[in-house]
């Protein structure tokens, strides 16, 4: 058998039993239990009931997810130019940037909302925060990984600065900054998920995945929670897809992650 | 020969830091066209010397002087090609090889031209638009080779460029580095382990001894130019092979 044809059989089969074994597990609760774990066709049903809402929501939860995201990439790469240029400027910052990673969305969440108000703003700021560390932590290593001949390389030609870091140092980091965007595209719809739980505002539609689950937990609508987590993931395989898209558009030319092989 | 000469070296002597002697008080002139080797035991300071020449590490004591300037000066005139092909993995063959060009501001067009044909001198013009990971470690260098010689140099400093290589690659490219040669007048200091590469290459050959680093002996090859395959066949090359072997066996048990 092919191993494309495999990669294709073997997952599914895999989501059969899955699927078989969580209609077992349902059917062999207690009747009255049985709400706890809804159906799959529950789940598929939810979303007919709630489209609108869920639509809403997701739409609102991926433009915060977007915009914090968007910020982070921007933010770190500046901010990696800066660490990569001095081990004194790193050390100078690397522990705060780490408190930065390390601040418990949950209690920075009723500060933000004092300071920048709930909803969106708040959204964005914690989705950036989340975003923000695998991504200048990544780049900045790249930044500062390069081959020590290609530099040498750049200095026997008498290379501007700025030359050394355009046309040297960022295309060489490229590989760790997908990397760390990779990582960062896993967190930026959750970040927006939590965000928009702790600091999110339903004011003017702008409610998001996270403030629709506060409302169908208290309305106990648990297929609709299920379906809340399935768009969540759904937006989490885009974005990651779009990152693993254009990560292949930028380094498949040329990197070893990309070479191809025979086997 | 009494040409004025291209590259003086005197006394010169280099010490990282407060660290060991590397290289102590050498003293090296090169004529226009001089072919110098650089051999002798691990240590013994060849590469760093490369390196002064190159600009790329100050001397401590002593004066280098390229064309009658400084090697920051002097910059322009000079090309170094490194024991790894250093090419940058994310360009294409062509643009590694307009590199230098383009960092010294000069348009694309030119750009083009020149590269085009420096790669035909390292015959491969028709892998222009191929990625270094594509190409064969002899093709590398090659490429490297080519990249070093876009701006014209007049001084060419080459680090055991072919070290790495399998042994019928590496005649190959001393040949082809020969036949560029040939239409190119610039001046090689070549370092190498390889005491045939060094008499097949080289007019001079010079043996350092380690510990300090300095110079032991040089040898002058008088194998005449053009070198072909068929001059590894000659009598009067094994015998200089020998010579040389020998002379560096004997700095080598020196320093053991």
């Amino acid at each position: 058998m092919s191993k494309r044809l495999l990669q294709i059989l073997l997952p599914a089969a895999t989501g059969v039993i899955f699927i078989l074994a969580w209609y077992a597990l349902r059917f062999s609760m207690n009747e009255e239990m049985q709400f706890l774990l809804p159906t799959p066709g529950e789940i598929i049903a939810s979303f007919r009931d709630n489209g609108d809402s869920l639509a809403r929501a997701a739409l609102n939860t991926t433009e915060g997810a977007l915009l914090g995201f968007a910020g982070a990439i921007v933010v770190s790469a500046g901010l990696a130019l800066t660490l990569s240029l001095s081990s004194l400027i790193r050390i100078s910052l690397y522990p705060y940037l780490m408190m930065l990673q390390m601040i418990p969305v949950i209690i920075f969440a009723p500060i933000l909302i004092l300071w920048v108000g709930p909803g969106l703003k708040s959204v964005v700021v914690i989705t950036f925060l989340i975003c923000f560390f695998p991504l200048v932590v990544n780049t900045t290593q790249g930044l500062i990984s390069t081959d020590r001949n290609s530099v040498e390389l750049f200095r026997m030609y008498r290379a501007s600065r700025l030359q050394e870091i355009f046309l040297l140092r960022a295309p060489a980091a490229l590989p760790y900054f997908f990397t760390g965007l990779r990582i960062a595209a896993v967190l930026a719809p959750i970040g927006a998920l939590v965000g928009d739980y702790t600091a999110g505002s339903s004011a003017g539609d702008g409610g998001g995945l996270g403030f629709q689950a506060i409302i169908y937990s208290s309305q106990a609508k648990y297929p609709a929670l299920f379906a809340t987590a399935a768009v969540t993931c759904v937006l989490g395989f885009v974005f990651v897809g779009v990152v693993v898209g254009l990560s292949w558009l930028a380094l498949h030319h040329w990197h070893d992650s990309y070479e191809r092989t025979d086997t | 020969m009494a040409a004025t000469p291209l590259v003086e070296l005197h006394d010169v002597t280099k010490r990282y830091g407060a660290g060991p002697l590397v290289l102590d008080r050498v003293s090296l002139v090169a004529a226009p066209g001089d072919f110098i080797s650089l051999i002798g035991p691990s240590g013994c300071g060849k590469s760093t010397l490369l390196r002064l020449i190159a600009g790329l590490s100050p001397a401590s004591a002593g004066t280098l002087q390229l064309d009658g300037r400084t090697p920051e000066q002097a910059a322009a005139e000079l090309a170094f090609v490194f024991q790894e092909p250093t090419l940058l993995p994310w360009l294409t063959v062509a643009s590694n090889v307009a590199l230098p060009q383009q960092l010294r501001g000069l348009s694309p067009a030119d750009r083009a031209a020149t590269s085009r044909r420096v790669l035909d001198l390292v015959r491969l013009g028709d892998r222009a638009a191929a990625y270094p990971r594509q190409l064969s470690g002899g093709q590398k260098m090659r490429v490297s080779i080519a990249r070093a010689l876009s701006l014209s140099p007049k001084i060419l400093l080459l680090d055991e460029p072919f070290g790495a290589l399998d042994e019928m690659t590496r005649e190959h490219l001393n040949e082809e580095l020969l036949a560029i040669r040939q239409q190119q007048a610039w001046t090689a200091f070549f370092v190498t382990h390889s005491v045939a590469e060094a008499v097949f290459l080289s007019n001079r050959i010079v043996v350092m001894a380690a510990s300090p680093g300095r110079i032991h002996t040089e040898i002058t090859v008088p194998l005449t130019y053009p070198r072909t395959a068929a001059t590894r066949l000659s009598r009067e090359y094994h015998d200089l092979v020998a010579e040389v072997s020998r002379i560096l066996r004997s700095v080598e048990s020196a320093a053991a």
